[in-house]
Formats: structure tokens, sequence, C-alpha cells
């Protein structure tokens, strides 16, 4: 059998009889292996055997899911009085969650147990899930979305009643998401019709375990009840090293094409990589390329999750198989399953984060004893502070994994109609139940009143759709849902990920072409994108397959609002090919392949995680310590003594303050370092601001590490002369008024409603004989939005957006944070000319979207278009 | 530059749009007002339209029937008009009349009194509600004008029609914007829609096409202090 994370590798010698824990069957088994049991797998059965709930914390390749399901598998050798649904496994991937079960066969079959595994994810069958309910196996392996779909089911009584275990793959990642408040609300569920259950948590190193441990037991009111805890020896520390490239560091971009030559050659020598990059976009750029320079055809894969499920398994397998030589990849990779004999991993741009990039790196070589070997490679001068930061803060062992959430509105909304979809219940025991979830160990009864109060009727003051209530209170008490149609659209909506609408793209034919000796690019045939034909053995391919007719291969998925900037004809690169737009017809973008030089890249939106606060605290303090600088490449040495000759630098606790004329602007720049995020609300809030105080701005940029407004008044003088000063301009209360001016019209507050409105159910994007709607959502939410904060600003998916809005897109926790911070420490340096510090931030401009009154400017300047064209200039 | 009927007037304070040559003022809340007339002209009020999905259990706020009263209120509040006309799927449904609520079918009531009141017929309500006042006809003449619900397909010189929803996508190298429109080829004009859950239909939809087959129309955005006018070739598709 092919190796898996599951086993061990080799042997880690331990006193203590294990023997005599482990019941004979098994302890014959692992030495039939040449292994000995771990520690952790030990502690953790008797954790079992006590009866208690556990976390164990352990780094990729320590036999954790063995470790987990090991109780399990002791419990179900010997046979039980009623057959039934065991176990309970959930993973954040459904392909981690085949995976595992693909593993636990070994064991099973080697012991010959009777024991029964099957998956369930949304691939599974109607019949396979319906049998399922009915006559469960002894161990499921499934997803929090099923999991609530299970819950949902008047079958779910009968069904996890039996329930002893639960296994919660991944927890780290799972509970900071509103997935992770779904699965609590289910959790504490499955407590109570098992209340023998016992939850295993299976973790990553994290910031704060006590957090994760909280999670798996029922809390009460008053006091922080705590799972067991069971913990790993650390490994052997990373090798992590900083690309020092020959070239010239790039001011911005993302991109890292200057290294690209220095990236082949790490691929080159190495057994197999994978090349983590941060957005979608990022990695298309990269593969491309890398396989224009691929001069030794090395098998150099693709895999993000806009590609064809089919494709992603396709290239996984083949990683497995050891068929591949690097895998340019998203966060698609950081979680999951061992993908074969990874022994490096490269990770292009910012690491954003010390956990984030620990988990990458994690990524390379699953064994204990071996240090995991791993590259950065910075694309741009601020970068290499922030990889020198993440190098730092993995030897000191940092952990930056985000704080404890609040339970979500939203989700609680969604899961107390999945209640009522299974049975009636009472809304005392309900409340009672939802506050043992740990994430809502602190909701108000009023907000949990105002959940239900919104299932039934909306929630709204004005009491007209009784008659239409989705729930009902009868006269025993108890709320019912209203008709099976309730039930079923519920089912269909079930979930907490709200994709932005994605169209499928569908190749319908190759545009024919006299193959030139064109760039090399990988030239996909049939079913493989990720893989040259001459590397499967066929001749080299340049041209197209020939012509397909409508009808023809999906290639993924991609967002509509990309889709709508390009006009047929347009071309841009997907799945690692050059594609050209033929047309939308309803939910499909109908593409060709094509030749260009210079395709649009897919502008995705994922995966742009904002530069973690510990990470950020790290830089600022590199940035003012010139004795650091050592550790630096050469060419960022001398770009910050530069910065200390022109300006300063911002010494750690202080806000640097830059303001220089430029063209016919005045600019001011700010080095915050909190992360895209809060800069681009603090530039709403500033921009406001300067507004009022006649100053004119015009427009401003923001990246992770700093902000640039500019503006027709003389913002610089201003504050030199005393007239202005640098506190009040930002002061905190600018989170008071301005903010809920801003607010209202908000491009992303109004996102954020959305995905509360679709998750809590006011909005249902899919209903019975419509399930693929996708493109005709049915009303506009900006509407809804625009029409409920004036009748009633506080309805409780308002207070939910606003609540999302703190901590996801507008972060504004995290810039009240900084406000306060700075309060009397920032430092204004009246410039003539732009620093050299500012020069990255300044080339952003022109790139970012625009807000407020410039989007009065957009549609003057088109307007003047016309003026012109109407006077024949 | 000539003035031929169907070359496009510039309009420079950015306050009207002229039509088969007669000059409507443009309310910045996506109303025509006809001054000659004192006659103010909507479209597309959906009322009720919350309440609708509503019954099938979409628990929709239910303020937008008050929310559209209102910001008409605030219209005839400004422009004092002598007659208003309302340009069809003025209700959302058929059965619009049994969800209404009292207040607002008082508010309704309050806003007819004293001034002529004319239902065009949508295709989502042929008739108002019962107990609703004012006329109802299919199309209204007003010198060269013709006031009706659904634009004709071909040309319809001095056609004044909702229906549609207009709205534009307008780029720049900076960002976009979408806005509610009236869309124009200065013969005839589609009006966008005034209802508080009515959509907008992109300009650039081949609903839009049969109507435009001569010249290349015009939208006429909302912005906050001015109407912008911008060529149907500016405007981008959704």
């Amino acid at each position: 059998m092919k190796e898996t994370r599951t086993i061990p590798r080799k042997t880690t010698p331990k006193k203590a009889g294990p023997a005599a824990s482990l019941p004979t069957r098994f302890a014959d088994w692992f030495a039939s292996r040449g292994w000995q049991p771990r520690q952790h797998q030990l502690e953790l059965l008797e954790k079992a055997r006590g009866g208690e709930s556990a976390l164990l914390i352990a780094p990729t390749g320590a036999g954790k899911t063995l470790a987990g399901f090991l109780p399990s598998l002791v419990d179900l050798q010997t046979p039980r009085n009623r057959s039934g649904l065991h176990t309970l496994y959930i993973s954040p991937l459904k392909a981690l969650a085949v995976d595992v079960a693909r593993n636990l066969e070994t064991p099973v079959a080697d012991m010959n147990l009777p024991v029964r595994i099957e998956t369930r994810t949304g691939d599974t069958s109607a019949s396979k899930r319906m049998r399922q309910r009915r006559n469960p196996p002894d161990i499921l392996l499934t997803t929090p979305e099923q999991l609530a779909l299970l819950l949902a089911t008047a079958d779910a009584e009968y069904l996890f009643s039996t329930l002893r275990r639960v296994v919660l793959d991944e927890l780290h990642s799972i509970v900071t998401s509103k997935r992770g408040d779904l699965l609590a609300l289910g959790l504490a569920r499955l407590r109570q019709i098992a209340p023998a259950m016992t939850s295993v948590g299976l973790s990553a190193t994290v910031r704060d375990p006590d957090e994760l441990r909280r999670y798996l037991v029922a809390q009460t009111p008053g006091s922080a009840a705590l799972s067991a805890l069971v913990t790993t020896p650390a490994g052997a520390a990373a090798d992590i090293q900083m690309l020092d490239t020959r070239e010239r560091l790039p001011w911005s971009g993302h991109g890292g094409a200057h290294a690209m030559a220095e990236i082949y050659g790490a691929i080159k020598a190495a057994r197999m990589s994978l090349v983590f990059v941060n957005t979608r976009a990022q990695a298309e750029a990269v593969f491309q390329q890398l396989w224009t320079i691929n001069e030794d055809n090395l098998s150099i894969a693709l895999h993000h999750g806009s590609l064809d499920a089919g494709q992603r398994r396709r290239v996984e397998e083949a990683m497995v198989q050891g068929r591949l030589k690097a895998v340019v990849c998203t966060s698609t990779l950081d979680l999951g399953i061992d993908w074969g004999d990874v022994d490096l991993v490269i990770n292009v741009g910012a690491p954003k984060g010390a956990s984030r990039i620990a988990q990458r790196i994690g990524r390379a070589n699953h064994r204990l004893d071996e240090p995991s070997r791993a590259l950065l490679v910075p694309s741009n001068r601020f970068e290499v502070l922030e990889c020198r930061a993440a190098i730092d803060a993995a030897k000191a062992g940092e952990q930056d994994t985000p704080p404890r959430r609040t339970g979500s509105l939203d989700v609680l909304c969604q899961h107390i109609l999945g209640v009522a979809c299974a049975a009636p219940f009472d809304a005392d025991a309900l409340y009672g139940e939802v506050i043992s979830a740990e994430p809502y160990s602190d909701l108000p009864r009023k907000d949990f009143d105002d959940a239900v109060d919104f299932v039934a009727t909306g929630g709204y003051a004005l009491k007209s759709y009784d008659r239409f209530a989705k729930i009902k209170q009868a006269k025993d008490g108890l709320w019912r849902v209203a008709n099976q149609k309730v039930a079923q659209s519920y089912r269909m909506n079930v979930g907490t990920i709200v994709e932005s609408d994605m169209l499928k793209v569908r190749l319908v034919r190759g545009r024919k072409q006299a193959a030139p000796e064109q760039v090399r690019q990988p030239s996909p045939v049939y079913g493989n994108l990720w893989y040259p034909a001459k590397l499967q053995g066929g001749a080299s391919k340049t041209t197209y397959t020939g012509p397909l007719t409508r009808g023809g291969r999906v290639l993924g998925q991609i967002e509509e609002y990309f889709l709508e900037t390009l006009s047929p004809g347009d071309t841009f690169l997907f799945g690692g090919e050059i594609l050209s737009l033929q047309g939308i017809v309803e939910n499909e973008a109908l593409v060709a392949r094509a030749n260009s030089d210079a395709p649009k890249v897919p502008s995705y939106a994922g995966g742009k995680f904002p530069l973690s606060t510990w990470l950020a605290q790290r830089v600022r303090k590199l940035l003012s310590n010139p004795q650091a600088w050592s550790g630096l490449p050469g060419q960022v040495a001398e770009w910050l003594e530069l910065q200390q000759h022109f300006s300063m630098l911002p010494p750690a606790g202080d806000l640097l303050l830059e303001t220089f004329p430029r063209g016919n602007r005045f600019f001011l720049v700010a080095y915050p370092f909190e992360g895209r995020l809060a800069h681009q609300t603090l530039g709403m809030l500033l921009t406001r601001r300067m507004e009022r105080l006649g100053l004119k701005p015009m427009g401003f940029v923001a990246n992770d590490y700093a902000i640039a407004v500019w503006s027709l008044g003389d913002v610089g003088g201003r504050l030199a002369s005393g007239k202005l000063s640098a506190d009040d301009l930002f002061g905190e209360d600018m989170l008071g008024d301005d903010l809920e001016e801003w607010l209202q019209e908000s491009a992303l507050m109004k996102r954020t409603f959305r995905n509360c409105a679709v998750v809590a159910g006011l909005i249902e994007r899919r209903y019975p004989g419509k399930e693929k709607s996708g493109r005709q959502v049915t009303i506009s939410t900006d509407l809804v939005y625009d029409v409920l904060r004036r009748h009633q600003p506080d309805h409780i998916l308002l207070r939910g957006a606003r609540d999302d809005a703190l901590t996801g897109l507008l972060d504004l926790s995290r810039l009240a944070d900084m406000l306060t911070r700075v309060k009397g420490r920032i430092i204004h340096k009246p410039l003539h000319r732009i620093s050299p510090l500012a020069v990255p931030i300044m080339l952003e401009i022109g790139r970012e979207p625009v807000y407020g009154e410039a989007q009065e400017h957009v549609l003057a300047e088109a307007a003047e278009d016309l003026v012109r064209e109407a006077m024949g200039e | 530059m000539s003035m031929a009927v169907g070359v496009q007037e510039r309009d420079p304070d950015g306050s009207g749009v002229t039509i088969a040559g007669v000059r409507l003022h443009v309310d910045l809340a996506g109303a025509f007002v006809h001054l000659a007339e004192r006659m103010l002209i909507v479209a597309d009020l959906h009322l009720e339209k919350g309440s609708a999905f509503a019954a099938r259990r979409q628990l929709l706020p239910p303020y937008d029937t008050a929310a559209t009263l209102a910001r008409l209120a605030a219209l005839i509040v400004r422009h004092t008009p002598r007659v208003v006309v309302a340009l069809g799927d003025s209700f959302h449904d058929m059965r619009a009349g049994e969800r209404i609520t009292d207040a607002d079918r008082e508010a309704l009531t309050a806003l007819q009194s004293g001034r002529e009141w004319i239902w065009i017929a949508g295709n989502h309500d042929p008739a108002p509600p019962a107990g609703i006042g004012g006329e109802t006809c299919d199309s209204l003449a007003v010198g060269p004008l013709t006031l009706r619900h659904e634009p004709l397909p071909g040309a319809a010189p001095g056609e004044i029609a909702g229906h549609l929803h207009p709205a534009a996508r307008v780029f720049s190298p900076s960002g976009s914007v979408r806005r509610r429109c009236f869309v124009s080829d200065g013969s005839r004009c589609v009006m966008p829609a005034f209802g508080a859950y009515a959509g907008g239909l992109n300009i650039r939809d081949v609903a839009f096409a049969p109507l435009f087959t001569q010249r290349r129309p015009t939208a006429h955005v909302l912005g906050m202090r001015r109407v912008y006018s911008i060529g149907h070739h500016a405007c981008a598709p959704d």
C-alpha cells in the first residue's frame, strides 16, 4: 500500500509498555508492521476510555488521524447490541474525508474488524444517502454541511442516538469561519441526541489551544468547560530560506516574475515541490511563466479552487504517484492529505501570517524527525521584510491564528430552521442547547428570540407576514415548520459559503490557426490541462484538438464579474491555457483556445489574506532597527538606508506620515502596517474627513503596509503650520459619525449584508425547480439593504452584517486598535518629493476601485467623452 | 452641428432630456417632469413586490411600498404636479390589493387627492387593485409624446415607456459604477424603474436592441447632483 499520513513512517521508541493498554489484536497489528504506537495515540485512547473529550495538537506526519480513530476501532472490535452509527468524522474538505476513509480501510482489513466505513459528501448518490439514513455505517466520514443536512431530517434522532464519538479534523481551520459556527451548533445538537458521545479535535499548532478545547465540550453559563489536551513533542525545526535574488527586486507587484528562473532552478534541484501563491490569478501567472522557461519539460502542474474538480483530482493523484515535479497551487493545498513525497515548499509572495506559513511549510516532508525545507520568494521589497519577519516568527515558534469568533446570527437563523425541519422544538430548550455551543455561549436571550422571530416571519417591526410564516408556534408551545416546501427549500440552501456568482467555463471550439513556433506553453490535450502532450508519450501538439461543438468540456468556474469586464474575443488565462471569450449564454461562459501574447489574467476575488497583526508587529520592529538589517538582501538594506537619509524610518510604536507635492496634487502617505482591509477602511474615512476640512481629496490607494491619499488641498502645509493636528486627522472619532455615514453607502457593507441574507435564508439562491439560477438572483440584496436600513436599522440581519464587518471585509476592530495605539504618537515628515519608502504604494495608484465621490468623477469623465464626440473633437 | 430630429441635443446643465422635440426635466430621483403640462411621470413602481415574495415565503422587508410612496410624495412636494402618470407595473401583481397595508393605501389616496392620476396598464397590473383611485388607460398621448408601458419594437417617435428598468455600467481606469438611467436616442425614451425593489437591466442587454435600430442611444445616468449623458459605446455590458 502507499504510505499515507495516518501511518508513522518510523518508529518512535517509547518507554512504558504500550501493549499493556492496547488490545492484543491492535498490539499485534502494530508489531506486524514494525511499528509501535505513539504516546499521543495511547493517551487519546485512555481519554476515550474515561469518557473524556480531547483535543490533539500535533504537526502533520504524527499519525494524527489514526490517533483520532484508534479509540473507535478498539471499541468496535467487540460486537454491539444494536448496530448503528458509532463514529462521525467531519472534515472541512470532502476530498480529505474520502482519502481518510480509504486509509482507514487498511487497519480494518488487516485486523479483520467488523467495521463498515462510508463517506457522505455532495457527490454521494441520492439513493446511497437515503440508505445511509436508514441503515447507517459504523463510521461515517462527512463535512459540516452534510451534518447540518442530516440533522435537519426526521431521521436525525434515530440516526444519531447510537453515536459514541465525533472526530473533527483540521479543527483549527474550521473554527475560524461561519462553517465553524454551523458545526458548533450541530455538535450541540448531537450532544442532546447522544449524551454519551465524546468528541475529539485534531489540530495543527495554534496560538490558544483553550479556545479549541472549549469548542469540543458543552459550555455552561458562568464557567468555561475545557476538554482534555494531548500534545506531541515538536518535530525538527524547519529549514526556511529566503531567496536572495540575483535580479533587481521589484518595487511593487506580487507576481515574482523577476525570480522565475531561480524558482525554476529550485524546482529542478528538488524531488517534488509545492509552489504556493496567494491568489488564483497569481497561480495562473506563475504557472504560465514557469512553462515559458521550462527547457527541460519538467512536469509542472496547476491546482486552484476554480479548476474543475475532476481536474484537481487528477493532479492530486499524479502527485501521490510521484509523477509530478512541481505543483503551482493556492491555499487549496494548505490542508489535507499527504500529497506524495514533497521535499520542498516554495512560497511566492508575502507569507501574510506566521501560522499560515508554518502550515504551508509543513506540507513538505511529513517525517517528524527531519526538517521541512522551504524557500520564501518575496515579490517586492516590502515582502522581503515580511518574509524575514515570518522566518523569525517560525524560529520562535510563534502562532497567529485568529482569535475566537462570536457565533454569527445568520448561521443561528439557518440552524433554527434546520432544527424545526427535523422535529417541533421548544424555544427554551433550544436556547439552552445553543448557548452550550462555545461560539454562542454569550448569546443573549433577546438575540435568540429575534432569530426565532426572523425565521418565523422575517423579524420585522411591521407585523404583516403572519400568514406567510415559515415556522409557527402551536398550542402546545412547540415551533413547527409551516409545510414541507419550507423544509425542502432549507435543504437546498444549507451551508455558509456564499460564493460570488460563478459561471462555468466551457470550451466550445479551438480556434483554427497555423501553429507557429510559439512561446512554449503547457499544451492541453484531452483530459490533461496540466500535462504537456509530449510528456504523455504523444507527439508535441501546439494546436487545438479539433473543432468542438457546443457542449464541450467544462474547464472550471470563474467569477461572473470578471467575465463582465471582457468583451467577446478578449483573451484571458485560465487553467494554464489562453482562452478567448466567445460569449456568455445563461450561466456558462463559452470559450475557445487562442494564441495571444497578452492575455488578461483572471482577477479572481479569492485568497487575499491581510497581513496578520503579529507579523505586522515584527515588520515594524525590523524596519525601525538598522542592526537587524544585516539579515536582509543588500538591495533592501540600501533602500532602507536611503529612506533614513531622505526621510526617516517609522519607530516601531509610532505612525509615520509623509507629505509631499507631486504633479498638481498633494500626497499624504501613512505606514500603519495593519493590512489591506483595515487600510482601505481607513482610506474611506480619512478622505471623508479631508473632504469636510476642505482639502479636496481626489482618491486613495491602500496595500498591506501603507496608504496614500492625494488631494488638491495642501494637507502637508496645514499639518506643518499647525492649523491641523495629525492626532485630529487620525482621531478615533472617525469611527463614529463618519463611519455611520459611510457604511450607508459602502459596497463592502452591502456585500457583507448579502452574505448574511443568503446564509440566514432571507434570500434563497436555490429553490425547487430553479436549481441553476445563479445569474438570475431573484432580487438585488442591495435594494433590500437600502430599504431595511432606513426602516428598521436594528434588524437582526443588519446587526449580523455589522458584526461580520467588524472582523471581515472592513476589519474595523483592527483599525480601531491601531487608532488607539498611535494616539499622540504620530510623526509628520513634510518632504519636497516622494520618499523611497513611499514608492511601492505610489506605484499601486490606478489599480484599485473607486468609491464615494470619486464615482461621480468617473461618470463625469465618461460624459465628457460624449461631449468631445458630439463636438467633433 | 445640425439640429435635425434624432441628433441628440447636448444638455449643458444636466437637468433634462429632449424627446421628439419636447424638453423634459429630469428629477434625480428617476422621474420626468413635463413642465408645460405640470405632469409628473414615473415608471415601474412595483408596489407590494416585497409581500409578493413573502407569499412565496421569502420574507423580504415589508417596507418597500412605504419607501416607494415616500419618494413619490417627495417628488410631488417638489413639483406640485397637476397630473401624475405611472407608466405601468405600478403594482407588482394582481393580488397586491389584498396585501397592501391600510396605512400604505391611505398614503396613496392622500397623494392622489387634488390632482389627476393616471395608471397606464402594465404586464404585471392590467388594472389597479379594487378600491384604488385614478384612471386607467393603455397609453396616453401628450402632444407629440406617447406614454405607454412596454416599448414597441421598431421605430416609435415620441414614445416614453418603462418596463425594461434600464441601468448603465460605466468603467474608467480607476473603477466602475452602475446606476439607473434614462435611455434615449432623442426620438424615444425608456425610463428607469422607480420602485424600491425594482432592479435594473443593463442597457447593453439584447432587450434594448429592437428599440434603437437607427441610432445608438445615450444613457442619461442619475448622478448625485446632475444627470450624466453617456454614450452607448462608453457603457459596458453586465
